[in-house]
């Protein structure tokens, strides 16, 4: 598959009377055409900076240290505000997490979606407005042609970020930048907007980068997974090879403290600690002080990427050849035989659906 | 919208009326009557006086009499002005004090609003700071100082303007400009917290995600956002310049009402302050008329309130 996008070691500081907050520390990844890739991190990896600096939306405070952004041949990072705002709504589109506050409360919906339409496309206005009808009523808003004169506070917050999704989608843009979309929804109206989600993307054939803390929804939404830790990406992999066989400990305690229909524990399982201060990161592995699997050499030299398989690979240690042999926690241990089970029987193809059975949040 | 602009109608009489009582009421109150200090008059032409306007009469028959007049128009006799009726008086002087007022209240708020919104997208460089100055110096320096200064500065020293003269409209600069000082840097300062505000909101990200630039931000979502809280100053701004009005009028010679007001209260002219208290009054419910009415247009969830919202 092509890339439709390649982020090269990006790394993002924010001025502060303190000092400078290294967000992003050398984020490197792709992003392919037609694919789902899922961002997941905790608050504060650096997961949501790095979209706003593709977008280039970061606050004036951003200071971007080095690294390129490539789309379509050109650096993002060296566009202009006009170049970018070419770019933005027609090539690249974004959903952020909250409805509530996404749509402007003083203007209808309709003139909201079809904003897009009239700024990058010189549409005649009919021709706008019965392209925000199709789009609005492709997002599942009823009829949608009286409803493009109401206004946002006339519609409910599964139905407001239906129309986000309509706002993002109506220039077919080629990558869909989708912070969070569905934390501040209940579970069911999660459940219907990522169905939604994944049906508009076989539809228009769009790359989504998909940022999450909820690693249910990961598993049910992404072809392939970075996760984030301290501003910098430390595993990246097939859903599947992240989920049935992550070798980052910081994506075994992210998995372990996941609760699954087979979780026998009383206390569901916690990471210590907290993350670092990034306004003076630790010089060796980020994560060294909550890893109880942390060799002597992470608290001085950072791992570099130890390729796994042809699509996996992880910054840690403990692939190094000369790295002691440790046993994951159990749960990793069961997930990773599950694994082999499947591998052996031919059946570790992407999105098959045999893997995903405890998946909560997509049912 | 009809019946909700008519429903404000019925309160706004409701409420001159209560205005009406309170100040009369207010005003019998008031030590002295109108002749007391005539020292050339005998007590029976002070007498006669009384029974001439109808003083004699117990309170309460003068204020049907008065409440009644009112209500067709009537606003009663000066006592002081050569026995003129109230509504003549006011109605030759309410010219000048209103386009000084409406040029202030325009010339404030437009100014205002684009200073305000200027140094919110300048937030924090040094064209945010000037404006912030200029602001608070709009603000604690009061109207009539700068009355003075302007007559001293344009009108005196550079001969711009003239100094204290009502004729034609340049002679309404000065004074425009004195009184317009405190709305613009009220509604400045306003302006600018709001306009921060909604620039750092979702929407205004979202906005810039889909392509459009700063202006574009600024001019399609920003400003009509911000614009909804600082309508509501346009009523206390309205009542500061009334007041404001009548000391700028003096400054500058301007045959206002604001200075016929002062006059009727220290010489107990008991129709005139009626007459002129309702004339503010009036002028202030149809403020807050008006701005209820904006605030309509503007916000839609204002507007949409009561009728039916689906879910």
């Amino acid at each position: 598959m092509d890339n439709i996008l390649e982020v090269k070691d990006l790394k993002i500081n924010f001025g502060t009377f303190a000092g400078d907050v290294q967000a992003v520390r050398g984020v490197s990844f792709n992003l392919r055409k037609g694919e789902t890739l899922a961002i997941v991190g905790e608050t504060g990896s650096g997961k949501s900076v790095t979209t706003k600096a593709i977008m280039g939306l970061l606050d004036s405070n951003a200071k971007i240290a080095s690294g390129s952004i490539m789309f379509a041949g050109e650096d993002l990072l060296k566009a202009n505000a006009h170049e970018m705002a070419a770019i933005n709504g027609n090539n690249i589109a974004e959903i952020i997490q909250d409805p509530m506050t996404s749509l402007d409360p003083t203007m209808t919906i309709g003139k909201q979606v079809s904003e897009p339409l009239r700024i990058h496309k010189s549409m005649s206005k009919e021709k706008a407005i019965a392209r925000t009808k199709e789009v609005l009523a492709l997002v599942g808003i009823q009829n949608a042609e009286a409803r493009m004169k109401d206004y946002p506070h006339q519609f409910s917050g599964g139905q407001r970020q239906r129309i986000v999704i309509a706002m993002a989608l109506v220039n077919y843009p080629k990558i869909l930048i989708a912070d969070e979309p569905t934390t501040a929804l209940d579970v069911t109206i999660q459940a219907q907007i990522l169905d939604l989600m994944t049906e508009l993307q076989q539809k228009i054939d769009t790359s989504i980068i998909f940022i999450t803390h909820d690693l249910g929804v990961v598993a049910g939404m992404a072809d392939r997974v970075a996760v984030m830790y301290a501003g910098k990406i430390i595993e990246v992999g097939t859903v599947d090879e992240i989920f049935y066989d992550p070798k980052h400990p910081y994506t075994w305690g992210l998995i372990n403290s996941m609760p699954t229909l087979d979780t026998k524990a009383k206390r569901l399982y916690a990471i210590p600690g907290t993350p670092p201060d990034l306004l003076d990161p630790p010089k060796g592995d980020a994560f060294a002080p909550r890893n109880e699997y942390a060799l002597k050499i992470d608290t001085e030299m950072a791992p570099p990427f130890f390729p796994i398989t042809a699509t996996h690979s992880a910054a840690t240690w403990l692939l190094h050849p000369d790295a002691p042999q440790v046993t994951p926690p159990p749960e990793i241990v069961r997930r990773q035989e599950v694994y082999q089970e499947m591998v052996d029987k031919g059946l570790d193809q992407p999105n098959n659906p045999e893997v995903k059975l405890n998946t909560p949040a997509t049912d | 919208m009809r019946k909700y602009i008519l429903k404000r109608v019925l309160y706004m009489i409701l409420t001159l009326f209560l205005i009406a009582t309170i100040t009369f009421f207010l005003m019998k109150l008031l030590p002295g009557t109108p002749y007391q200090n005539q020292d050339k008059m005998s007590a029976s032409q002070i007498h006669m006086m009384n029974e001439q306007y109808g003083l004699n009469k117990p309170v309460w028959q003068q204020y049907l009499i008065y409440i009644f007049g009112m209500v067709h128009g009537d606003l009663g006799i000066s006592f002081q002005f050569s026995s003129q009726p109230v509504s003549y008086l006011i109605a030759t002087r309410i010219g000048p004090s209103l386009q000084l007022g409406i040029q202030a209240m325009i010339v404030g708020s437009v100014l205002g609003i684009l200073l305000g919104a200027f140094a919110a997208i300048r937030k924090n460089t040094w064209a945010d700071t000037l404006a912030t100055l200029l602001a608070i110096l709009g603000m604690s320096i009061p109207n009539f100082v700068f009355a003075v200064l302007l007559q001293y500065i344009l009108g005196f020293k550079l001969k711009l303007f003239p100094i204290a003269l009502w004729d034609n409209f340049s002679s309404s600069i000065l004074p425009t400009i004195a009184l317009a000082m405190m709305p613009l840097a009220e509604t400045a300062r306003f302006m600018r917290t709001e306009m921060i505000d909604v620039l750092s909101s979702d929407y205004i990200m979202l906005a810039r995600a889909k392509g459009l630039t700063q202006a574009g931000v600024v001019w399609h979502h920003a400003l009509r956002n911000s614009l909804i809280p600082v309508i509501t100053l346009a009523g206390p701004l309205a009542v500061n310049l009334m007041t404001g009005s009548m000391v700028v009028e003096n400054i500058f010679s301007i045959p206002g009402i604001g200075e016929q007001f002062v006059k009727s209260i220290t010489t107990n002219d008991y129709p005139t302050i009626m007459g002129v208290t309702m004339v503010y009054s009036f002028m202030l419910v149809i403020v807050i008329l008006v701005v209820d009415i904006l605030y309509g247009i503007i916000d839609p969830r204002i507007r949409l309130s009561g009728s039916e919202v689906s879910a």
